[in-house]
């Protein structure tokens, strides 16, 4: 579905990816681990064309996204939804209107339609009626489940997660976690998760890349991962200060 | 490709050069950069979805809200200009010449004083607010947001505050022009007694249509100068709320220099006269 095929790319002197080779297979959870500030980010700003390589290709069902005009590049997002870190919602707009951005633009639904779908969302992130608050009356963990509701809220056949859990407690982050796995069950959606929870990557993932150095290091299912030999791996995975990773 | 990524447009060969060359090189490239967004604005204007909701916002933005400021200005502009017109006539030409000083006053208003004062004035007040805004959506990522969820940032931002200041600025313009003709008016006439109904004819005799239109399609390009700068600034925002603020600073400096250079080729392309 995605084939990410010797990505580079630099600001200025700081080479962030140095040849990233991984590939998402339909209806996949991929979990992308590693420290901050390794480009996890960048590589699925990559993915959605946000940010263009300085070498390298990114394919979506075959198609080559990185040279593409902005018009047949649009047609491809259409398909991704992305939750932002940060959560990006837009504050001059209430949360129903945040979540409904996407419905409206992607999707010929009727005013009431729409609506009724902008409730159903909130509601499985659990933040049912809270549609004419703005952003800034909400918490930072309400924020991103707002973000997570915009994101999923037109149905994408791929969706990419940039620390789904961050900022939410552990009951909810689980219960995300649930939500990521049902969407994958019910809808067949294709998944990258950027994550440092080790725990969360566990249970969701179909399989777990590790970003170190930018490049992928190692990758394998869960349970490869834990039993992986590789030093830096067990570093991180067990979240020791003292390893093969100094510069943290 | 991504048009609000302006770095794509610098070659790598410059990032490290710190030369004189780097100051012509850099105005050339924000010259290039600014061509760009007028370019991708414009080819947008014409492409659906509109997005009239923005564009209504942006016109009481640009246009109702100025309103306030911009009759200060042109009335205290129009009052100072009927007291050096009347000035100039009482003691150069003589007592009673000053009922010339109308279509003087009208002239000099609606040609060039009016549509700079309002370009200035809503470049501090609306471009500043335009770059603020849209650097703020930049540094909080809401502008990748847009074009995740299939919004184009030009259609979405550019073109509606282009297309309001564009709409605008004409619009304040007419209303300044009123309020300044009518500040020189009551200076002239009720202050200092200048006989009204000679007042008043001199100026419909002097001042053709084409004065008041001239100012207006200065206006335009104004709006439109004010309005792009303003994107372009915020677009390129980067670092927080220092570069907001250095995005917002930036506006009101580049914006205003611009009108004030661009005027003068205006006064010199466009006819005295049709």
């Amino acid at each position: 579905m995605i084939r990410v095929v010797n990505l580079h790319k630099a600001f200025g002197q700081n080479k962030v990816l140095r040849g990233i080779n991984l590939s998402l297979k339909s209806g996949e959870i991929l979990v992308v681990i590693g420290q901050s500030g390794s480009g996890k980010s960048v590589l699925i700003k990559h993915m959605i064309g946000l940010l263009k390589p300085d070498k390298g290709e990114i394919y979506v069902d075959g198609v080559e996204i990185t040279c593409l005009k902005d018009e047949d590049l649009h047609k491809i997002t259409r398909r991704f939804g992305l939750l932002f870190q940060g959560t990006a919602l837009f504050d001059s707009m209430t949360v129903a209107q945040n979540v409904s951005f996407g419905l409206e633009r992607y999707t010929d639904f009727s005013k009431e339609k729409i609506q009724e779908l902008v409730e159903e969302n909130l509601d499985l992130v659990g933040l049912k009626g809270i549609g004419n608050l703005m952003p800034y009356e909400l918490s930072g963990g309400m924020k991103k489940r707002v973000g997570l509701a915009r994101a999923i809220a037109y149905r994408p056949d791929i969706i990419l997660y940039d620390e789904p859990s961050t900022g939410i407690d552990p009951i909810r982050a689980d219960a995300i976690n649930d939500l990521i796995i049902r969407m994958k069950n019910e809808l067949n959606v294709s998944t990258v998760i950027i994550t440092h929870d080790i725990a969360s990557a566990y249970k969701v993932a179909d399989r777990i890349a590790m970003l170190y150095g930018g490049k992928i290091i190692e990758e394998g299912t869960p349970e490869e991962i834990e039993k992986s030999k590789n030093p830096v791996i067990q570093q991180f995975v067990r979240g020791r200060a003292k390893g093969p990773i100094e510069n943290w | 490709m991504l048009i609000w990524n302006f770095s794509l447009l610098k070659p790598k060969m410059f990032q490290r050069v710190k030369s004189p060359h780097l100051y012509v090189y850099s105005f050339f490239q924000q010259v290039g950069e600014v061509g760009l967004l007028l370019f991708k604005t414009f080819k947008n204007l014409f492409r659906k979805p509109w997005e009239k909701k923005i564009f209504i916002q942006q016109l009481e933005e640009v246009g109702v809200r100025s309103l306030p400021v911009v009759s200060l200005t042109a009335a205290f502009g129009g009052l100072v200009f009927g007291l050096q017109t009347y000035i100039g006539f009482h003691r150069y030409i003589g007592p009673g010449s000053e009922t010339f000083g109308g279509p003087i006053i009208s002239l000099g208003l609606s040609k060039e004083l009016i549509p700079i004062l309002v370009g200035l004035m809503v470049s501090g007040r609306v471009g500043s607010a335009i770059a603020a805004e849209i650097g703020t959506m930049k540094i909080t990522e809401q502008i990748d947001a847009l074009f995740s969820l299939g919004a184009d940032p030009i259609r979405y931002i550019v073109v509606p505050r282009t297309l309001a200041c564009f709409v605008m600025l004409p619009c304040l313009t007419i209303y300044g022009d009123i309020i300044g003709i009518g500040g020189g008016f009551f200076y002239n006439v009720y202050l200092m007694g200048v006989n009204r109904v000679l007042y008043i004819r001199n100026t419909l005799l002097y001042i053709e249509l084409w004065d008041l239109f001239s100012g207006i399609i200065k206006a335009a390009v104004f709006g439109v100068i004010i309005a792009l700068i303003g994107c372009w600034q915020g677009l390129k925002t980067e670092g927080g709320a220092e570069g907001v603020g250095r995005a917002t600073t930036q506006t009101v400096v580049i914006a205003s220099i611009t009108i004030l250079i661009i005027n003068f080729f205006l006064s010199k392309a466009l006819p005295a006269s049709l």
